[in-house]
């Protein structure tokens, strides 16, 4: 470990006003749940940051995955990818989302990880959002001055940076009745091997005649949803004409993962493999 | 500032004094005089610090100590009963699936993991083991091993 541990602070909160007040009075505090992230920058010495707030202590309040009666679906922040991923309801009515939780990392990892804190880090590669994104996820945000409600699809301002104020926690991912019937969804990672690998590229899509949901990692600098290709579609664009603006709506890189050439590639060969599929369920 | 932390580790209750944000892996290896887990790549990458935490499988170099404050630990040293092996420690014995060690640990606990929760891979050993990198046996032995292990339980071998 690159980092010196001695000098790093950490509170660990017992109640959620606790927490609160702590994010209200001690400034640059970074939250930690699963720490499948926060302690790889530590071993690579990639952040400054000197003060945590792990969350551990508020499991009994955040753990869950709970399906209301209303027809929703609440991920707590503390909740991990093995929790999702074996729901009887997430299995039967999110389907993306088992299959992003079971290509995060390796058990170990699913195990500790929480989508909260995939939302939260910000990557662009993150696996999860693009299917957070299909579902029409939001985010409740929660500070001692109170609590707010944003889309998903809003929340990201640019590279890892987004709406949440530093005296605020997520605390739940709130999801909306599926709109899709399972065999209208589409979940697609491409990395470099099965188990443990960050994405090139990542597509999470769907589409019935209540609409059409594009969403992508790794194209971007942040996830995203391509609104203007999803609308062609809506309007009964063809697959050719689908390509023409999806490629104006990403931006690809090159970076230490792949090429922005291949990652264009794999996108179009992800969208026309989507819309065949879903040819024969329309 | 080091905090005093206590958990049970292989059923016995032990207290470290720890820099909280410390690894669990080097809580085990040097606070708790448990080197049995090794370290492989500090970052969640390899499976070898894999240990089980609150009946969950994880990477040891990923849990900072202060989270498991209170938790039930369970390491290689655990397995053993008096001078009988574990059924997955047997197997890996019998059928050469450690050469130079240093992922066996680890893989001996996603193992000992997937035996009593085979539910939660549902793709069996392979998805099981995922986790686990290992560079010398080519993983062949591995899961030959494995299912050496459920020979052994099945035929009445120490295991839980
Ligand atoms: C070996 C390995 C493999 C991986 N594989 C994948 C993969 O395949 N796909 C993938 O997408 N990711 C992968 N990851 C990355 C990581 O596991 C995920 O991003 C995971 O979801 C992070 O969740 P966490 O709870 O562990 O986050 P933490 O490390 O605890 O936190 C991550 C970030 O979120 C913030 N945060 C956490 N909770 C909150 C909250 N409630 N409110 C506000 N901010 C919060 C933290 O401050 C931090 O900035 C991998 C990591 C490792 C080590
Ligand atoms: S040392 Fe923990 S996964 Fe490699
Ligand atoms: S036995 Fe050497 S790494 Fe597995």
């Amino acid at each position: 470990m690159k980092t010196n541990v001695a000098e790093l602070q950490v509170c660990s909160p017992r109640s959620i006003d606790e927490a609160l007040q702590q994010r209200r009075d001690i400034p640059g505090l970074t939250p930690i749940a699963g720490g499948t992230e926060v302690l790889v920058w530590l071993n690579d010495a990639k952040f400054a940051g000197k003060t945590y707030q792990s969350l551990h202590g508020l499991a009994k309040d955040w753990r869950y995955v709970r399906a209301n009666k209303d027809g929703t679906l609440g991920i707590g922040a503390l909740a991990t990818y093995s929790d999702v991923r074996f729901h009887p309801v997430v299995k039967e009515r999110y389907p993306l989302l088992v299959e992003s939780a079971r290509v995060t990392g390796a058990l170990q990892i699913q195990n500790r990880g929480t989508p909260v804190g995939n939302i939260a880090n910000g990557s662009p590669a993150a696996d999860t959002v693009p299917s957070l994104l299909v579902y029409d996820a939001k985010l409740k945000l929660k500070s001692l001055r109170g609590e707010r409600l944003v889309d998903l699809k809003d929340f990201f301002t640019g590279y890892r940076r987004n709406v949440m104020t530093s005296d605020e926690l997520i605390t739940e991912i709130v999801l909306p009745p599926p709109l899709f019937m399972p065999a209208q969804q589409h979940y697609r990672k491409v990395g470099t091997r099965e188990a443990q690998a960050i994405s090139k590229v990542v597509f999470a899509g769907a589409r019935s005649a209540a609409g059409v949901r594009l969403a992508w990692g790794s194209l971007a600098p942040t996830t995203i949803r391509a609104l203007k290709t999803e609308a062609a579609l809506q309007n009964g664009a063809d697959a050719n004409a689908a390509w023409e603006i999806l490629q104006r709506e990403i931006a690809p890189i090159d970076d230490i993962r792949s090429t922005a050439e291949y990652r264009r590639k794999v996108a179009r060969n992800i969208l026309f493999e989507f819309l065949n599929k879903l040819a024969n369920t329309l | 500032m080091k905090q005093t932390i206590s958990f049970t580790l292989n059923g016995n209750s032990v207290t470290v004094e720890s820099h909280p944000m410390q690894p669990l892996l080097y809580a085990l290896r040097e606070d708790a005089d448990a080197p049995g887990t090794k370290y492989g790549c500090g970052e969640g990458e390899c499976g070898a610090c894999t240990v089980i935490l609150n009946d969950e499988l994880v990477m040891s170099c990923l849990v900072p100590v202060v989270q498991a404050e209170g938790a039930r630990v369970e390491t290689i040293e655990g397995l053993a009963n008096a001078d009988e092996l574990h059924a997955v420690q047997q197997a890996f014995l019998e059928s050469g699936g450690a050469q130079c060690g240093i992922c066996t640990p680890g893989m001996i606990m996603a193992g000992v993991h997937h035996l009593r929760h085979p539910e939660r891979a549902p793709g069996g050993v392979p998805e099981a083991l995922e986790g686990n990198l290992c560079r010398c046996t080519g993983y062949t032995r591995i899961f030959t091993a494995m299912k050496r292990a459920k020979e052994i339980l099945s035929a009445g071998g120490t295991g839980s």
